[in-house]
């Protein structure tokens, strides 16, 4: 390989994708053939690097040196100064939002410096396209250790011994999975990794797969000898082209090297990989339902009679694995469980993968250690609220999960806990909420969120959400009846009750949780017929305060309803009867005057 | 490529070992070219490219290039800093693509200072 001076690691994940990393990649090379700096300053794409709010991101190595928010423009200016002669350019650095001077090095960035990172250990430091800088940061070496020197057993052993709980949410014990699976006599087992990552708002394991996919290979090769199976298979939906395009590279390089089909590493061990592209169905992240969408059936979930590690896919053993709890596993067969399980909680070990997304600052792929506390995790790495607003509340484990209020953010979060508050892990999703938010409001667009992607099966879960969605929807128009709140504590009981997968089981969530910390809230809306934040559109009204109203026609002229009207030189007024509450007037005031109530 | 082997993993990483050194930002020496004005016209391009050739020729994986700005003694230029880790860093000055490479030779590779083109030892004094 070539030897550069420097390599400029551009992120390539879907975020910065999408913010036209490729165009600066083009822009990069050219001003570097410029000013012949081709053989001497490399740009290489790499998978996410987490900080998607400042995209296109970009890191200086060997210098450290981090650059955000790049724009076509700015490269004929960053080349000629950072790397033809060796002046950083302060303007393209990180800010931190208390701070006013920008910070150079990616280590010392708040965001970065407080997390640790295991599941995703070389993001941004490899190119997920090339296999030997996967090898060259210590991989496939898990795999060969698992070959050579243990037996499936203690593999099994090892993984236990760490407490490793699966990452998709429930948080079962992995190595157990794995042991009974392995204790299931069968011609044929399967491994699958469950990437159908469907809660809005993460993006775990896309990012995982886009940026390290030999790690979901090895993991799950070594799944493979633990079990005894030689088939795996990745379930991933169809809308992630990107990491589609990455894992299927990975599997035929994979292949070439003889690290995936038969006598992997000149050992008696034969795995291969399928990949299996989802429509996309919220419901198929389920076990039962991905087996019957993988075997061409409705992906409903049906009775889990048997465990799946018993009769799973095609009714053979199956062990179904988190893209998550995969990547973890090379590392902990590789540096032993103690060392995982010193990591974290009581009972849970290890670290968690949050995408923290909302009205956070610093918005992006977090990896933190099981038992950090919500506060670190939204002021110290996610930078706080944006804006001057207040921190309301915290939604955790994805739709069916639940909303935590601040008197709880000191909490430590591992499995237990976060079920304890009436939320749950989830996959990891986690949605920071601010005083402009209505919970009513939130739990509406989460109901009317699991109604569509309700399978149907389940009377309970069919029309119980629906008309938990119903009502909620009454009372953010104004309709809402003092009864609704014990029936949506019924309905919600019920649901729980008699639906048989989890998506049913937690649909309630949202509207349990917040009705636990926020009831004052539906209170308002039903009682006072108004919304505390200021969000549902009924029950506003707007008006115009005519102590701050200076008559500067503003708001009259940019009323699309003409709804406002008044004389020059005088406070001006909102006709109730035309006014559609866009809010357009409160945003165009420069005085403040427009009330909303 | 061909199907590997447990010991093909060690050779594939040592290897790369140069290009992900580079990327941790960690080495036993770094080499820093002054590239103000006054450096890339008194040619310090050059001195960087004959500087990578030997990095290049000796196959060593540890030694970082970096680049800075002018160091304020415009008329020594072509100027490089070397910093060996743990050790103060060294100025040369006045260089040529030869100098580099006894330089490279005797300080990076071997340890020895070549005392006839340092200008100083150590770091000016700031803040």
């Amino acid at each position: 390989m070539k030897a550069f001076r420097t390599h400029l690691m551009l992120c390539a994940g879907t975020g910065c994708v999408s913010n036209g990393s490729y165009r600066i990649k083009e822009g990069l090379e050219r001003e570097l053939a410029k000013q012949n700096l081709q053989d001497e300053v490399a740009v290489v794409m790499t998978g996410c690097n987490g900080f998607c709010a400042q995209g296109p991101v970009m890191t200086v190595q060997p210098d450290g040196i981090f650059y955000q928010l790049l724009t076509d423009k700015d490269i004929p200016q960053l080349v000629e100064e950072h790397f033809l002669k060796g002046r950083p350019v302060k303007r393209l650095m990180y800010t931190p939002p208390e701070a006013k001077t920008p910070v150079p090095k990616m280590s010392e960035i708040g965001f970065f410096k407080k997390q640790r990172l295991i599941a995703l250990r070389n993001r941004g430091l490899i190119d997920p396209e090339k296999i030997e800088e996967y090898i060259a940061r210590g991989g496939y070496r898990a795999l060969a250790k698992a070959l050579n020197d243990l037996t499936p057993g203690e593999i099994i052993e090892e993984v236990k011994k760490s407490g490793l709980r699966g990452r998709g949410g429930a948080g079962y014990p992995t190595g157990v999975k794995w042991q009974s699976a392995a204790r299931h006599k069968s011609d044929v087992k399967y491994i699958i990794c469950n990437a159908d990552e469907g809660d809005p708002g993460a993006f775990m394991d896309r990012s995982i797969i886009e940026g390290d996919p030999h790690a979901v290979i090895e993991g799950m090769a070594i799944a493979g000898r633990a079990v005894g199976s030689s088939n795996g298979l990745v379930y991933i939906r169809a809308e992630y082209p990107i990491a589609l395009e990455r894992l299927s590279l990975a599997i035929g390089q994979a292949r070439d090297c003889g690290l995936l089909g038969k006598g992997i590493l000149g050992t008696d061990f034969d795995f291969d990989i399928t990949v299996f592209k989802g429509a996309g169905a919220f419901v198929c992240g389920e076990s039962s339902a991905m087996r019957a969408s993988i075997q061409g059936e409705p992906p409903e979930p049906s009775a889990k009679h048997t465990h799946a590690t018993e009769a799973g896919l095609w009714e053979k053993p199956t062990v179904l694995n988190n893209v998550e709890t995969l990547v973890v596993v090379p590392e902990i067969i590789q540096r032993g469980a103690g060392w995982f399980a010193g990591i974290g909680t009581e009972k849970s070990k290890g670290t968690k993968v949050f995408a923290l997304v909302g009205k956070v600052k610093n918005t992006g792929l977090v990896e933190v250690p099981m038992g950090t506390s919500l506060r670190d995790i939204i002021f110290d790495i996610g930078g706080g609220i944006q804006g001057e607003r207040k921190f309301k509340a915290v939604q955790t484990g994805g739709p069916s999960g639940g909303c935590i209020p601040d008197s709880l953010l000191d909490m430590p979060v591992d499995y237990e806990r976060l079920t304890e508050a009436g939320s749950m892990m989830g996959s990891g999703g986690m949605i920071v909420m601010d005083e402009d938010t209505c919970m009513v409001d939130v739990a509406r667009y989460f109901l009317e969120f699991l109604r569509d992607e309700s399978c149907g099966k389940c009377t309970a879960c069919r029309e119980g959400v629906d008309a938990m969605y119903r009502i909620v929807s009454d009372i953010c128009a104004g309709k809402g009846k003092e009864e609704h709140i014990s029936l949506l504590e019924e309905l919600g009981q019920a649901v729980k009750d008699a639906s048989m997968c989890a998506l049913g089981g937690t649909a309630p969530n949202p509207v349990l949780s917040t009705l636990r910390y926020f009831r004052d809230e539906y209170e308002a809306h039903i009682r006072d017929h108004r919304c505390p934040a200021g969000v549902c559109k009924a029950l506003l009204t707007f008006s115009i305060d005519p102590e701050k109203c200076k008559a500067c026609l503003l708001c009259n002229k940019n009323c699309p309803q003409n709804a406002i009207s008044g004389e020059k030189k005088k406070p001006q007024k909102i006709d109730q009867e035309k006014c559609i509450k866009c809010g357009v007037c409160r945003d165009v005031c420069k005085f403040d005057a427009v009330i909303v109530r | 490529m061909p199907k590997l082997r447990p010991e093909d993993l060690d050779k594939i990483a040592d290897r790369m070992r140069k290009v992900m050194s580079l990327r941790e930002g960690a080495g036993r020496a770094k080499i820093i070219v002054h590239m103000g004005t006054c450096g890339i016209a008194a040619g310090a391009r050059k001195i960087m490219g004959a500087l990578m050739r030997c990095a290049d020729e000796t196959a060593v994986k540890d030694v970082i290039f970096t680049t800075t700005g002018c160091a304020g003694l415009c008329s020594r230029e072509p100027m490089i800093t070397i910093e060996l880790a743990g050790q103060a860093p060294v100025k040369y000055v006045d260089l040529t693509e030869e100098k580099a490479k006894r330089i490279f030779t005797e300080h990076i590779m071997n340890g020895r200072i070549v005392a006839e083109y340092a200008l100083a030892i150590g770091s000016e004094q700031t803040l």
